[in-house]
């Protein structure tokens, strides 16, 4: 009996395979999924993502069945980024698809490589994309389209960062619809409080899943059980940690993937934490103990040093994709940081050291993005309190969960004390679900 | 907290003094506001003890319940209530202007021009502070599913005449005190915490008699209470003044300040009002047991003396309260109204004169729970009130903008350089190119858009980049290449005073002045499946006031 059975016979699924094959696993996941959408009878279906677990892949794949079963398809997304993604994504699957790119009328409304698609159509106005097999656009513009006769089907992506009284503002506009979101991120927010409908099962600041799981307790779920980013160093942390209810597995075993660098260490903080997560996958450099502002100067360099050192030790990278090592360039690194500000400061930082094209951005912007390395300044670092906001799961989630080979943490010391001295105190509420339950579905 | 808002609150720390937070005064105020400081019972947060209310700050009405836990006496103080607000809040619902409202033609869809009756003014409610808020809306929650005798001959326990319609008033009230800038009802502590910054937390700001020792130690009319008996003798500074606003008792251990309410001290419950409401209930059960006229005479002239003393004691804990709420007003009066504040105002008295047209209508109370679109609605309202208040106080105060200019949100600087540009279409527009020179350090990506404002409306332009060619060649300068983009009138030559000139000193803000009114939701007989479905029949049907309990009938 090899390690990995026996490994596999502690999964809670009774008939385990022998060995976990992530390919066939993802396969009979993504089938089950599109039967439910294509022939199902319930009116919605919900797809919960891990990070990286292909949910774009999926997205694209479902819109194109749907097309080919001649039904009439419209996509939500919830910034034009994504909509332009998945317009790009679909082209280059199926360039003959008549395609509808839905936008505002602000000035460059979307991506100009759409620009270069021969089917893609572009409007502003819904009406004139009434032609096309899949219109595709974001949540805020797709509330502003009034239609006489509803769309059969709807994919709605990123549902889990899509507010409730968003969805209340298209919902109108489909018949039945695929929601597909990742439950580990951030929730999405509020500018004003809304505690006078906490608990309501459509409480507009809750996440569109929320309150269509609530209203529509027996949707069919499903969930991605294969991440294809995060290495193996990183999907068990990620997952026991952020998804407990619905865990999910790395698509790559360790040692199929690999960070080296050609420069030895100079035995400075920042070498050593870059060797430890070329080996491990990842590396935390704690700085002392202190409290600091927002935009502590001292994390701040060590970021930017950090990132100074992977590129000038001339790291490569080794994965399934390419067996040979490959260069790491700036733009497969990315910083994430709690604030804007921090962000600004960091980029200052880069920029002080010479380095340009390195991703720097919050947690908020970084949702769904991709890298190979990652470097966090911790959220919580250097603060003297804990709030709601530096304690969301999600935001950690999303910092923790961008890389496919190694994420270095920089942290002042004192992160665990704080913890302890600030207890969660947020107000419990009649009717509302404690977050990782109401995260984890059943 | 901002940074700017952390200096200033160290700087009161240092100086022992709050420091402005505003130049403008921010809010409404009426001429003549409302002023309402309620107390509650303890452990009854719905029984109210009695209250002080008025618009004339030297004679307020003085209502209280000698028995709180008496439902009679509690109806009798809701209907006292309702004697006072609802003609005054009635005054201003009957004199209107005309105004002009879209509104959806039900025939053929379209949005046209409908002449309506606007209120001139509104009525205002001021309240000591947050926790008064919570109560008046309480108060409406309490009243407004009662029902009267008249509306309902076989109620058991009938309402007087007005109490629902007070309910109604107050849950509207309570309701629009959560749209941010909103005016209609206001709780002193917010407005002085708003315009001053004080050297303690946002937590005892909420303690009224401390946040006005920061801002005017002397207490403006030398009141006991707040005169420092510390070492030197000389002015008390802001903390010291605060502390003793907080903790300083007398002799017989009640504090020299008591708190805003509507809860009370403990000390005062339990050695001045727990024996007082006992005596009270004594006289009145020996009255009851009176056997003849003149005994009956002699027990109601010791039961009325019970109730003056009660009396008295709710008049001794919300005088003081009263009074800081009219020194608070008379330290905002001091400040000159910000320029957006009268557009704000308008708002609420759209709101105002629309729910007085809902009970006009006939219209049932307010439900117990919004549906799903309300509820989407208000939030969206909500958030986009919030994102104008905050651009409309910077606009209006520059203290406001210097916040938000620290913060990289906004920048100030003098344009050294211009270059007109014309964009690359087939009928040429203006696009200028501004060179801004500015010590802030605004976080600007690539191609974001500023604005500035240009005779009152914003003026859009997109960041280029930093300039390179600045006279001395530094990129470090702080030097901003924007774009002019709109605004400069429809011709090729931009119109004149449209584009910034050499040596103009200019404040472009990243955020947006005005805000784009959100999509419009579905009725809620539309609501979709997602959101549980249209209400149906069980939303129609008129709500009940709450079942009655054991704890009701004592």
């Amino acid at each position: 009996m090899t390690a990995e059975t026996v490994a596999a016979t502690d999964a809670p699924a009774a008939p385990a395979p022998a060995t976990f094959d992530p390919g066939a696993e993802a396969a009979r996941a993504t089938a089950a999924i599109l039967h439910d959408t294509l022939h199902g009878t319930e009116r919605g279906v919900v797809v919960d993502s891990p990070p990286g677990a292909g949910k774009s892949t999926l997205v694209v794949r479902a819109a194109l069945e749907l097309a080919e079963a001649g039904r009439p398809l419209m996509v939500v997304a919830q910034t034009n980024a994504q909509v332009d993604d998945l317009v790009l994504r679909l082209a280059e699957k199926n360039p003959d698809l008549p395609v509808g790119r839905l936008h505002s009328s602000d000035t460059d409304p979307y991506d100009k490589a759409l620009d270069a698609l021969a089917n893609v159509r572009k409007s502003a106005k819904a009406g004139d994309l009434a032609a096309q097999t899949v219109v595709l656009s974001t949540a805020a513009k797709w509330a502003h389209v009034r239609v006489d006769e509803p769309w059969r089907h709807a994919i709605v992506d990123e549902a889990y960062q899509m507010r409730s009284d968003s969805l209340l503002a298209v919902a109108g506009l489909f018949e039945r619809a695929l929601f597909v979101g990742d439950p580990g991120q951030l929730d999405p927010f509020a500018t004003v409080g809304g505690e006078q409908w906490a608990g309501l099962a459509y409480d507009p600041s809750s996440s569109a899943v929320t309150t269509l799981l609530a209203h529509n307790p027996d949707l069919p779920q499903h969930r991605l059980p294969v991440s294809w980013r995060l290495p193996a160093s990183a999907a068990r942390l990620v997952s026991d940690a952020f998804y407990p209810y619905t865990p999910f597995r790395s698509g790559t075993d360790h040692g199929d993937r690999a960070l080296a660098f050609a420069a030895p260490s100079d035995g400075s903080g920042p070498d050593q934490v870059l060797d430890e997560a070329a080996a491990s996958g990842w590396g935390l450099l704690e700085l002392p103990a202190r409290h600091t502002p927002r935009t502590d100067p001292e994390a701040v360099g060590a970021v930017a040093a950090v990132v100074r050192r992977l590129l000038d030790r001339e790291g490569t990278t080794t994965s399934e994709r390419s067996p040979s090592p490959t260069p790491l360039t700036a733009a497969r690194i990315a910083v994430g940081t709690a604030h804007r500000d921090q962000a600004a400061a960091v980029r200052a930082a880069l920029a002080d050291l010479g380095v340009s094209d390195v991703t720097v951005d919050t947690a908020n912007r970084l949702q769904g993005r991709e890298y190979d390395v990652t470097v966090v300044l911790h959220p919580l670092s250097g603060r003297p309190d804990a709030t709601a906001f530096h304690l969301e799961t999600g935001r950690l989630c999303v910092l923790a969960s961008r890389h496919r080979h190694a994420c270095i943490v920089v942290c002042r010391e004192g992160v665990d004390a704080l913890l302890d001295d600030y207890p969660s105190t947020e107000p419990v509420q009649l009717g509302d679900g404690v977050r990782h339950a109401a995260a984890g579905g059943q | 907290m901002s940074l700017i808002t952390t200096l200033a609150r160290l700087e009161a720390v240092r100086s022992g003094h709050a420091q402005p937070a505003a130049t403008v005064r921010h809010r409404h105020l009426s001429d003549r506001p409302l002023v309402f400081v309620p107390l509650i019972t303890a452990g009854e947060a719905g029984a109210p003890l009695g209250a002080l209310v008025g618009t004339d700050r030297d004679a307020p009405h003085l209502l209280a319940v000698p028995q709180p836990r008496d439902r009679d006496l509690r109806f009798a103080f809701l209907a006292e209530l309702a004697g006072i607000v609802l003609p005054h809040v009635e005054a201003y619902a009957d004199s209107v202007e005309a105004a002009e409202r879209s509104e959806t033609d039900p025939e053929t869809g379209k949005r046209v021009k409908v002449e309506v009756d606007l209120c001139a003014d509104a009525a205002q409610l001021v309240v000591p502070s947050r926790a008064g808020i919570d109560f008046v809306r309480l108060l409406g929650r309490s009243m407004r599913f009662r029902r009267t005798a008249e509306q309902d001959p076989e109620t058991p326990h009938p309402a007087p005449p007005r109490v629902p319609l007070l309910g109604r008033w107050l849950t509207h009230y309570g309701e629009r005190a959560r749209v941010p800038g909103s005016s209609l009802l206001l709780a002193m502590t917010d407005l002085l915490g708003r315009h001053w910054a004080s050297g303690q937390s946002t937590l005892e700001d909420q303690h009224l008699g401390a946040l006005l020792a920061w801002i005017a130690p002397d207490g403006g009319h030398g009141d006991e209470g707040y005169r420092d008996d510390g070492p030197g003798g000389g002015a008390p500074t802001g903390a010291q003044a605060a502390r003793r606003a907080e903790l300083a008792r007398d002799a017989a251990g009640q504090l020299l300040c008591p708190p805003a309410g509507p809860a009370t001290d403990p000390a005062f419950d339990n050695k001045l009002l727990a024996p007082a409401i006992e005596r009270y209930d004594r006289a009145r059960t020996a009255l009851a047991a009176a056997e003849d006229g003149l005994e009956a005479d002699d027990r109601l002239g010791a039961l009325t003396a019970a109730e003056r003393e009660i009396r008295a004691l709710v008049e001794s804990r919300t005088r003081p309260t009263w009074d800081a709420v009219w020194r608070g007003l008379d330290l905002l009066r001091a400040l000159p109204a910000g320029a957006h504040v009268d557009e704000r105002w308008t708002r609420d008295r759209w709101s105002f004169t629309s729910h007085r047209d809902r009970i006009l209508a006939g219209e049932p109370p307010q439900p117990r729970r919004d549906d799903a679109v309300t509820a989407a609605n208000k939030l969206a309202t909500r958030e986009r009130e919030q994102a104008r208040l905050e651009a409309q106080e910077a606009l209006d105060d520059p203290l406001v903008m210097a916040g938000r200019r620290l913060s990289g949100e906004a920048f100030a600087g003098e344009v050294v350089d211009v270059v007109m540009a014309y964009s690359e279409s087939r009928r040429p527009s203006p696009r200028p190119l501004v060179t801004v020179r500015t010590d802030d350090r605004p976080h600007l990506a690539e191609r974001a858009k500023v604005y500035r404002a240009l005779n009152g409306k914003p003026q859009t332009a997109e960041y280029v980049g930093p300039a390179l060619s600045s006279p001395d060649g530094d990129p470090d300068d702080g030097t901003v290449l924007l774009r002019i983009t709109d605004k400069m009138g429809r011709g090729k030559e931009p119109e004149p005073g449209s584009v910034p000139e050499k040596g103009d000193l200019l404040c472009f803000t990243l955020f947006e002045h005005e805000q784009r009114g959100g999509a419009k939701l579905p009725d809620p007989e539309q609501t979709p499946w997602t959101h549980g479905g249209p209400p149906g029949e069980t939303a129609a049907a008129a709500e009940a006031a709450d079942a009655q309990t054991e704890e009701d009938v004592l």
